[in-house]
């Protein structure tokens, strides 16, 4: 595995620990179809939360929530379409879909940052 | 979060106008997001400000920031609201004290370093500041000395954008950094009025007419062959002018400062002299722009001189483009968004040969053109504009005895400024319960009230004048004001018959 891959699992890692902690549930993590990948799927009360997550060790090339792009956030939505078919083809309740996005900032000696906004798409 | 203000002005023409920047500070993807009417220069301020803020250690939130310049339909031009928008922006996110950054004014350009830049026109913003009530004005280091010439206003000069975040609150250490300077603009020597009136040899009549232009504000066209020292007489006017008022020196500065010329720490003591090249286009002699209204080198001019050598050779439309100003002593200048007004009450001298040649009229020389090129060189110059002349003098070429007999009699500028000063009080006391300070300023209605017109009887040869159709109405008015302004030079009670004769000489004496 690419050292990039590698941060970018252990920022989704972090990303999903904090998520739990604030009180959702991870319903899929990494799911895949031919269009993409989703990095986390999460219940959030009776919402459904598709989350982008983006990993970086530090500010030199900007905040990671820069890198979220608007191209990035279309496809995110167009997935979130598409799982959410997958999931009423199996007869489970979807209800309100919303996109989030969190900027990790994962530095190899300190602890790491988590910037989490809601509904950004 | 709250949403910051910050103060900037936005300069049109000579005046500005109070610009209210709000930044706000939303829970989206980090984007930098300007509105409110701004020009490419301006809307480039989104880059500078992010890498200035980056570089300063201030960065800004990675959130969207909606920066609103309001009033939205006032068109804003350049760089100069780079701090103000930072301000805002760092008052949104609370890392300044927001009440501090709402009360002053914020001008000046950032460097991508956090570096404040020195722009033009910081003086009218100064003054437009303190006219819409702001105490306190944060100035580039580099505009510190120009912004220091206008009185009651705190001025603040700030070397970076650290600085000023320091200055209102912010819990930084300073940082020691270079202040940029204006870039030093390379000024033609006409601004240093070289030459004494004494170093004219012969030509008295010449020297007196421009005492009398300098007295009265008089506008003054000097018709003479090549060699006749009409360029030299024109180049000691402001010499003999008064020096400048305060309010005048301020207009002035100002000028000076939107035409991105630098302002020294003090303000100007004499009056300007503008001599444009004759190839100078009608924009470049009023003033123009197409976004950035700029004044041209009659408003540059403004309480001073501006001289226009070879003037039949000027294209005609940028002399007739001087007629408004000339009646209005105002240029206002109207392009698809903005309409910018400049001060330009000047005093317009020309100065022209006789013909191309140069020899039409001249003792023992001969003039070798046509008599339809003769016509059509002075027909350039449009009646209309003429008219507005009230002395047209012929300049001879000096002759040998004439350099011989040259001697004790020639008048110092020194001793021609105390005259037109003492001139120039005379004719302000007696105008003192009118709106008018000069002579050559008042109406003809007024030249026809007991107060304004020439002692009884001396008017006969003007009025025979106007009978046989030799002048006009307006002539008769531009006469009767010249020979007030002699009046009040020989220091009699009212024009008589000797001053409207010398008046007459010196309206007539180039047709």
């Amino acid at each position: 595995m690419a050292a990039k891959d590698e941060l970018g699992r252990r920022g989704e890692r972090i990303a999903e620990q904090h998520l739990i902690e604030r009180g959702l549930v991870v319903l899929d993590r990494n799911w895949r179809c031919q269009s993409g990948e989703i990095d986390l799927v999460l219940r959030d009360g009776d919402e459904t939360v598709f989350v982008e997550v983006k990993t970086r060790t530090g500010l030199g090339y900007g905040h990671p929530l820069e890198a979220i792009t608007m191209v990035k956030l279309a496809r995110l939505r167009r997935l979130a379409g598409e799982w959410c078919e997958h999931r009423r083809a199996a007869g489970l309740p979807v209800g309100r879909i919303r996109i989030d996005a969190v900027g990790v900032i994962a530095p190899v000696d300190a602890p790491a940052r988590i910037d989490h906004l809601e509904g950004v798409f | 979060m709250p949403v910051g203000r910050a103060h900037a002005i936005a300069l049109l023409g000579i005046d500005g106008a109070v610009v209210e920047i709000e930044a706000d500070i939303s829970q989206q993807l980090p984007a930098f997001v300007l509105i409110g009417l701004p020009d490419a220069a301006l809307g480039e301020a989104r880059d500078r400000v992010r890498a200035a803020a980056q570089n300063s250690g201030v960065p800004l939130p990675s959130r969207k920031l909606t920066i609103n310049l309001s009033p939205a339909a006032l068109p804003k031009h350049g760089s100069g609201f780079d701090l103000a928008i930072a301000m805002a922006a760092f008052a949104a996110e609370g890392a300044v004290s927001a009440e501090s950054v709402a009360r002053v004014v914020h001008l000046g350009e950032l460097g991508l370093d956090g570096r404040l830049r020195p722009l033009p026109g910081v003086l009218p913003a100064v003054l437009a500041a303190r006219r819409a009530g702001f105490g306190t004005v944060l100035v580039p280091a580099g505009n510190a000395a120009e912004a220091a010439l206008v009185p009651e206003i705190r001025v603040v000069s700030i070397t970076s954008l650290r600085d000023a975040a320091i200055w209102h609150g912010a819990e930084l250490e300073p940082v020691e950094v270079e202040p940029l300077a204006l870039a030093p603009v390379a000024r033609d020597g006409t601004a240093e009025h070289a030459g004494d009136l004494s170093e004219i040899l012969g030509n008295r009549d010449a020297v007196e007419a421009l005492q009398v232009a300098a007295a009265g504000g008089h506008h003054m066209f000097l018709l003479g062959p090549p060699g006749a020292g009409k360029t030299m007489l024109a180049a000691r006017l402001p010499g003999i002018l008064p020096d400048l008022e305060p309010t005048a020196a301020l207009e002035v500065s100002c000028i000076r400062s939107l035409a991105g010329l630098p302002v020294a720490g003090e303000l100007p003591r004499r009056p300007p002299l503008e001599a444009p090249h004759h190839t100078a286009s009608a924009a470049a002699i009023v003033g123009g722009g197409s976004t950035l209204i700029r004044p041209g080198a009659a408003a540059r001019a403004a309480h001073g001189v501006l001289f226009l050598d070879e003037a039949p050779e000027f294209a005609p439309g940028a002399l007739d483009a001087l007629r408004q100003p000339l009646e209005s002593g105002v240029i206002r200048i109207a392009r698809a968004n903005a309409t910018a007004q400049f001060p330009a009450r000047f005093q317009l001298l020309l100065a022209a040969n006789p013909c191309p040649c140069g020899n039409a009229g001249a003792r023992d020389l001969v003039c070798t053109c046509t008599a339809m090129a003769r016509r059509r060189y002075l027909g350039r110059l449009s009646g209309p504009l003429l008219d507005r002349v009230d002395i047209q003098l012929r300049v001879p070429r000096m002759t040998a005895a004439q350099l011989r007999l040259h001697g004790s009699e020639a008048t110092d500028s020194a001793r021609a400024r105390e005259r037109v000063a003492e001139a120039r009080e005379r004719a302000r006391r007696r105008l003192r319960d009118t709106p008018w300070r000069l002579n050559a300023h008042v109406p003809g209605s007024w030249l026809r009230t007991e107060a304004g017109r020439p002692s009884t009887g001396a008017t006969g040869v003007l009025d025979r004048a106007l009978e046989r159709g030799a002048i006009t109405m307006r002539g008769f008015d531009r006469i009767v004001r010249v020979a007030w302004t002699l009046a009040d030079l020989d220091g009699v009670e009212r024009p008589g018959s000797d001053q409207v004769g010398r008046a007459l000489l010196l309206r007539k004496a180039a047709a």
